[in-house]
């Protein structure tokens, strides 16, 4: 009986504590201004939308949403397409060094951005990829791949080699075999390693800051970053701008719980 | 047939390569390269905004100042504080949650998903939610705490100890359930029986807890432990939002201050010399922390 009360009190306490910090925001972001400046302030909103139509229109909200959704997508794709030939090779295939390239990965992985910063910021200057969208998407990309390929090659590891032994017999090379029989087995893996990319590159602020310094090109963590009043902090349209930033990704996390997890376990402790 | 044989590895390790050449490509030239080219530029003494003084050779002078720079000393403080701190708190706290969300209950997966939410939301708009949250005037936790008593409002974030400290639960609140997850992986690994045999014997649930669960949850502990670590000390979102380093340098660290003179003083090779530095310490807790886990990962990688 004890034990139920203490998962029970354990469930609220944890979910609670995630859930009511951002609750604030929310409520805030339906308020009208002057509930946001009465001292002290008003806990309950009063169904106003004003905030979010202001932070739409006059703070570039919908620019921002564009760009992110463009950088995200493209990152996405671009890292699948070059981590799971990788990882299959990886995971299937012989390859001198491997154990030396799976170490650089994980390396890679924990580098801190401030070591890398500033030659990508010079590199991408020679390229002209400054103020480019493009500009944030391969670093992105290098940076979420080693993520990737170890996901996808825990997930590629698991599945039964009886079928692509058998392609293999009947004359299938290793890309066909990739192509025809693993990646349609693999589909859950390469979602979930699709989710974390998304999210890492929705997400991402730090190179999107240094790369991208227009305001037409910036996006969504860089914008609710920069987010200033002239004169105050507009914190009603800046709790509006962050709902909406985060909206899809609660929604991916409800939809896609499953996949995150037993990802995150793949790719990490599992081996 | 026995020429098709002979031809295979040979084909095979070609057709391994051309699937991990273009991965190792991107990694190359938008990593590796990077790493290499910032050695370089450190042993430099390159000033954007001063063209003038050319872009000289100087060897270990820029680590050498490195060294002797109140500063950079207090930013590598407030980083370690902040690692040690922000990483113990997020592992206790990723325990505890970890094992209220194996228990079987219902509605399971929609309290995993409500936990997950913390880790999903973008860093930068944690960071403005809990400015927001420790405003002087329009605060939640003024609110919380003071209700109407005005004259008792805190300035949360103008206080050197309160600011650290609120950067660090905030930091705590994002990525606890991340830590979490990658523990409730490790506690899905251990047998049921065991905890039978250990109940038979009479044990206890805090001894099976301390007897069983945490030897074997070791592995997943340390992994959750070097993946906060690296996360905490390229710590970077939170500070940029919340505090700017301040008030006074107490929420300085060493990744906002090599930011701030790459970018916003241009001092290049300087600059350069502190991202070395964080990587070099970031290489050798990961190497120490790899030794740790018994390179059991790496191991398991070989097929």
């Amino acid at each position: 009986m004890s034990r139920r009360i203490l998962l029970a009190v354990g469930i609220l306490v944890s979910v609670g504590l995630s859930l009511l910090p951002f609750l604030w925001f929310v409520l805030t972001s339906f308020k009208s201004q002057a509930a946001i400046e009465a001292i002290p302030p008003t806990w309950w909103p009063s169904g106003n939308l004003g905030f979010y139509r202001s932070a739409l229109f006059d703070h570039r909200l919908f620019d921002y949403m564009l760009n992110s959704m463009v950088v995200a997508g493209s990152t996405t794709i671009l890292a699948l397409v070059f981590a799971i030939p990788a990882a299959y090779a990886l995971a299937r295939l012989t390859i001198p060094g491997k154990r030396g390239l799976l170490a650089v990965l994980l390396c890679v992985s924990m580098f801190p951005q401030m070591a890398i910063a500033g030659p990508i910021w010079r590199l991408l200057d020679s390229l002209g990829g400054l103020n480019h969208r493009w500009g944030v998407v391969l670093p992105y990309v290098a940076l979420t791949l080693p993520l990737a390929i170890w996901i996808l090659a825990s997930f590629f590891k698991e599945l039964p080699p009886e079928l692509e032994d058998a392609a293999r017999v009947d004359g299938c090379g290793p890309w066909g075999t990739l192509f025809r029989i693993t990646l349609p087995l693999a589909t859950p893996g390469i979602f979930t390693a699709a989710i974390l990319i998304l999210i890492y590159a929705w997400n991402e602020f730090f190179f999107a800051l240094l790369i991208l310094t227009q305001p037409e090109q910036q996006t969504l963590p860089v914008g609710i970053a920069l987010f200033q009043g002239e004169f105050t902090m507009p914190w009603g349209e800046l709790a509006a701008a962050s709902v909406v930033a985060t909206l899809p990704l609660i929604a991916v996390v409800l939809l896609c719980q499953r996949w995150i997890v037993s990802g995150l376990s793949a790719g990490a402790v599992k081996g | 047939m026995t020429r098709h044989q002979r031809l295979t590895p040979y084909r095979e390790s070609l057709a391994a390569w051309s699937m991990v050449a273009p991965a190792l490509l991107v990694t190359v030239t938008f990593a590796l390269y990077p790493v290499v080219d910032s050695l370089w530029l450190s042993l430099h003494r390159i000033v954007i905004g001063l063209p003038q003084l050319g872009n000289s050779f100087v060897g270990p002078d820029n680590y050498l100042a490195l060294l002797r720079d109140p500063v950079a000393r207090q930013a590598l403080l407030v980083t370690l504080g902040f690692v040690l701190c922000s990483t113990l708190l997020e592992l206790a706290c990723g325990l505890v949650i970890a094992l209220v969300i194996h228990e079987r209950f219902h509605g399971r997966g929609l309290v995993r998903a409500a936990i997950l939410i913390p880790w999903a939301i973008p860093t930068v708009v944690a960071s403005q939610l809990w400015r927001y949250i420790f405003n002087d005037q329009y605060g939640f936790a003024n609110l919380l705490l003071f209700g109407n008593q005005v004259t008792d409002y805190i300035p949360w974030l103008s206080y050197p100890s309160l600011a650290f400290g609120i950067v660090v639960l905030a930091d705590v609140w994002k990525t606890s359930s991340f830590a979490a997850l990658l523990i409730l992986a490790g506690l899905q690994l251990i047998p049921d029986d065991l905890y039978d045999a250990a109940r038979v014997d009479g044990a206890g649930a805090w001894q099976r807890f301390r007897h069983i669960t945490l030897p074997l949850l070791k592995p997943a502990l340390l992994l959750a432990l070097l993946f906060r670590t690296m996360d905490a000390f390229r710590v970077f979102d939170l500070v940029f939002v919340m505090t700017q380093g301040g008030p006074g340098d107490a929420t300085q660290v060493l990744q906002f201050y090599g930011y701030q003179t790459l970018f916003t003083e241009g001092r290049i090779g300087y600059g350069s010399a502190v991202s070395v530095a964080v990587f070099l310490m970031i290489l050798a807790l990961s190497l120490i922390y790899l030794r740790a886990i018994g390179s059991s990962l790496l191991e398991q990688r070989r097929t």
